[in-house]
């Protein structure tokens, strides 16, 4: 029986490398300070050299998926790295980056017009490996498009963000994990009074190898995350109906 | 003109022209002047003269724009062309050679006072003529092409610009010059060929000085006290004592490849290879100079006398001819060779020191510094325009929509840090949009407000922060600024302009979403 557990373990670690979990080289491993959250993937530690996607229903979880990502890109800027953040709509302010631990001068914005050109841009970003991440603003895309950009991440090893505000359909797209973020009620601190530090519901909705949850988080601007409460696990069959609608969107059902 | 509208050849035409009140010939065709009408005639005295005459109105600037057409034509035989009687004369600038097709008419025979009519060009071709084997062939298939145009012209080559101007105009033998032989050839013209004004050659020849040998040699004292220093100083630019320069039609730039070809080149390969051979060129002379281009202009001059060029830009000074080659593989599609292109040219007008391109010894990212970054970035500018790129650097202004500028290049690094003391949303709107408000006064946060028909009850709030408008550049009322928490947990930028007043109050906005 153990024979067995392990002679599975050593298959699904040859898998990794084949979906797109390689191993980050030495010296090349990045903290991102997510705490449990980390767990929820394969080995433990965030998968950088990947592309995650993030979906995000109204204005206010938009904001609060760009506090997430922009609280994510910040270890991956550390050391000096830079990050081209492309869209069609950007409505992102760059001075409140620096409250996410990022200078915003070392963001490269690229406004497009059109979405089709918005993802040639996002592939073309990540291929080039002297870049720290990528983020793009992209409603949709189809799953070839998706697989190619995931190609282009298993080649250059950055780290991409697809940030999905109001999507039309939520098919199968070729990333490592699927996000939701929504923004929670904040806390005050101590005695104080007014709006505490921003905490979202981090929802992770879908991960390759990986087990999906849901945890509450708060970004402190001098500490990084805090996760508050490992609220559960969810441990949903294989490929749920539920998996593929965002739950409180109208458009969903063309989903699949 | 005769070559755009076949049916006026060989019938007496005139170009016409109002002046004061009156209309005169400017211009007349070869058959008209045979007839024995000369420009500055009036035009109803002429048409009395030869009834048949077809006149056709003159535009302003015709022959400079012919002229400029046809110099930029030129440019096939050498890089330096101008328009004869179009450049000033000052500046310093020597010709080793000139050649000078005159086209039309021998010389320009305005009425005393009136500005001098352009009408040669003027080729410095230094250098140039042995690729066409030798002074001779070159000068004859000059002029043999544009004679196949359509053009009446002459030519003459001679090492300074002034005795060539003065052989193609009033030479009768042969039309180059030999080295040094310029007082020769100049010799037997008339003293009209030096250039000089028509009061100093009506002065020569009532004193029976018509020919430039009966005064060439004449003390310089003399001449000066009787004709002026004008003509001295015609005298030495014809013998090449003095100088002369000339405005090329296009300014020569330091850094240009010219790439002649033997057949005109149809095919895109060939394109390609045309362009690759510039470029190889181009980058090994910037690398030896420690220079790398900003901008780049590759053209090519069609057989039709057509002119294609595409033009691209770097961040970065570069000379990777690689990285070059991509960006104008971009555009490459849109040269129409049409009939075939017999020449490439490849400009780089803006070229900067470049540092030398270092490999990083380990492969973390180089930030700005990054070549691959720099690539990238030229090629989404190629594809979509330099308008898409922006990247923000602070600036110590209050107003949100100011408080950050765009940063003129990837190297320009922030004079201040961006400050942190300040709530500010993660998203901001790119307008403040109007919200309803139930809102105690004075200065309170909402209670409620409503957006998109959605009712926001606040359960915490933050404020205010007053921000005043920038009074000095633009008036209007300051904002309040004010964090609000809605009960869902959304988190919003709310602000009230202006001032509670007694007649009203004031409209709020909301402005923005926290994360």
């Amino acid at each position: 029986m153990t024979a067995n557990r392990e002679l599975i373990r050593q298959l699904q670690e040859e898998l990794l490398p084949l979906q797109g979990f390689r191993p980050p080289t030495a010296g090349a491993r990045v903290d991102m300070g997510l705490g449990p959250v980390a767990a929820a993937f394969p080995r433990g530690e965030f998968p950088t050299g990947a592309v995650h996607e993030l979906l995000s229903a109204s204005p206010e979880d938009g904001a609060a998926t760009g506090g997430f990502v922009a609280a994510l890109l910040a270890p991956l800027m550390r050391d000096g790295g830079i990050c081209l953040w492309i869209g069609t709509r950007r409505t992102v302010f760059p001075p409140a980056l620096k409250r996410f631990g990022i200078e915003p001068h070392k963001l490269v914005f690229v406004d497009l017009a059109r979405e089709k050109d918005a993802i040639w841009a996002m592939e073309e970003a990540l291929k080039c490996e002297g870049l720290a991440a990528v983020v793009g603003e992209i409603r949709d895309l189809d799953f070839t498009a998706s697989r190619k950009l995931q190609l282009a991440v298993e080649k250059s090893r950055v780290t991409g963000f697809l940030v999905r505000h109001q999507p039309r359909s939520l098919g199968t797209v070729a990333a490592v994990a699927r996000w939701r973020i929504s923004g929670l009620a904040s806390e005050p601190e101590g005695e104080l009074p007014g709006v505490g530090f921003p905490r979202w519901k981090v929802e992770l909705l879908r991960v390759r190898n990986g087990r999906p949850g849901e945890w509450i988080a708060e970004w402190n601007n001098e500490m990084g995350f805090k996760t508050i409460d490992h609220e559960q696990t969810i441990c949903i069959p294989l490929f749920p109906a539920s998996q593929n609608r965002l739950v409180g969107h109208p458009q969903t059902g063309a989903a699949g | 003109m005769a070559i755009r509208k076949p049916e006026l050849r060989g019938k007496p035409v005139v170009l016409s022209a109002k002046e004061r009140n009156r209309v005169v010939i400017t211009a007349a065709s070869p058959e008209a002047e045979k007839e024995g009408l000369f420009p500055g005639m009036v035009v109803a005295d002429a048409r009395a003269l030869l009834p048949e005459l077809i006149v056709v109105e003159d535009k302003a600037g015709r022959e400079t724009r012919l002229l400029q057409g046809l110099g930029e034509w030129c440019i096939r035989w050498t890089p330096v062309t101008a328009v004869d009687g179009a450049g000033g004369s000052d500046g310093a600038g020597g010709s080793g050679a000139g050649g000078s097709g005159g086209t039309g008419s021998p010389a320009a025979s305005g009425t005393p006072g009136a500005p001098e009519r352009p009408d040669g060009l003027i080729l410095d071709v230094s250098g140039c003529a042995h690729l066409w084997g030798g002074e001779e062939p070159y000068l004859k298939e000059i002029l043999r092409r544009l004679r196949a145009i359509g053009y009446h012209v002459r030519g003459a080559m001679a090492d300074t610009m002034l005795a060539a101007w003065a052989v193609a105009r009033y030479g009768k033998g042969y039309p180059i010059v030999a080295v040094d032989g310029q007082a020769a050839a100049l010799g037997a013209l008339p003293c009209q060929a030096l250039r000089i004004e028509p009061a100093t050659a009506e002065r020569l020849q009532q004193l029976g000085l018509a020919r430039i040998d009966q005064f060439i040699s004449m003390p310089r004292g003399a001449l000066r006290r009787r004709f002026g220093a004008h003509l001295l100083h015609r005298l030495d630019q014809a013998l090449g004592n003095a100088e002369e320069s000339l405005t090329p039609v296009c300014p020569v730039e330091a850094f240009t490849e010219r790439l002649p070809c033997l057949e005109p080149i149809q095919t895109r390969t060939g394109i390609e290879i045309a362009l690759q051979r510039l470029l190889n060129q181009l980058c090994g002379r910037l690398q030896q100079e420690g220079k790398g281009l900003r901008t780049a202009v590759f053209k090519g001059y069609r057989v039709d006398g057509k002119m294609e060029s595409i033009g691209i830009s770097t961040t970065r000074a570069t000379h990777q001819a690689n990285h070059l080659f991509a960006l104008f593989e971009i555009r490459l599609a849109t040269i129409e060779p049409a009939l075939g292109i017999e020449l490439f040219v490849l400009e780089a007008p803006k070229v900067e020191d470049a540092a030398a391109a270092q490999t990083t010894l380990w492969s973390g990212s180089a930030g700005l510094e990054d070549n691959g970054l720099a690539a990238l970035l030229d090629r989404l500018a190629g594809k979509f325009g330099t308008g898409v790129i922006h990247r923000y650097l602070p600036e110590e202004r209050y107003w949100p929509e100011r408080s950050f500028r765009e940063a003129t290049d990837l190297r320009e690094m922030p004079t201040t840090a961006w400050s942190t003391d300040r709530p500010r949303p993660i998203q901001l709107l790119p307008h403040p949009e109007p919200i309803q408000v139930t809102a105690p006064i004075p200065d309170y946060p909402p209670m409620l407000f409503r957006y998109k028909g959605v009712l926001h009850k606040t359960a915490k709030a933050d404020g205010p922060e007053r921000i005043e408008r920038e009074w000095w550049t633009d008036p209007g009322p300051h904002r309040d600024y004010y964090t609000v928490e809605d009960e869902a947990g959304g988190r919003y930028w709310l602000f009230r302009s202006g001032h509670y007043r007694d007649d009203h109050s004031p409209q709020w906005f909301i402005h923005g979403f926290f994360a």
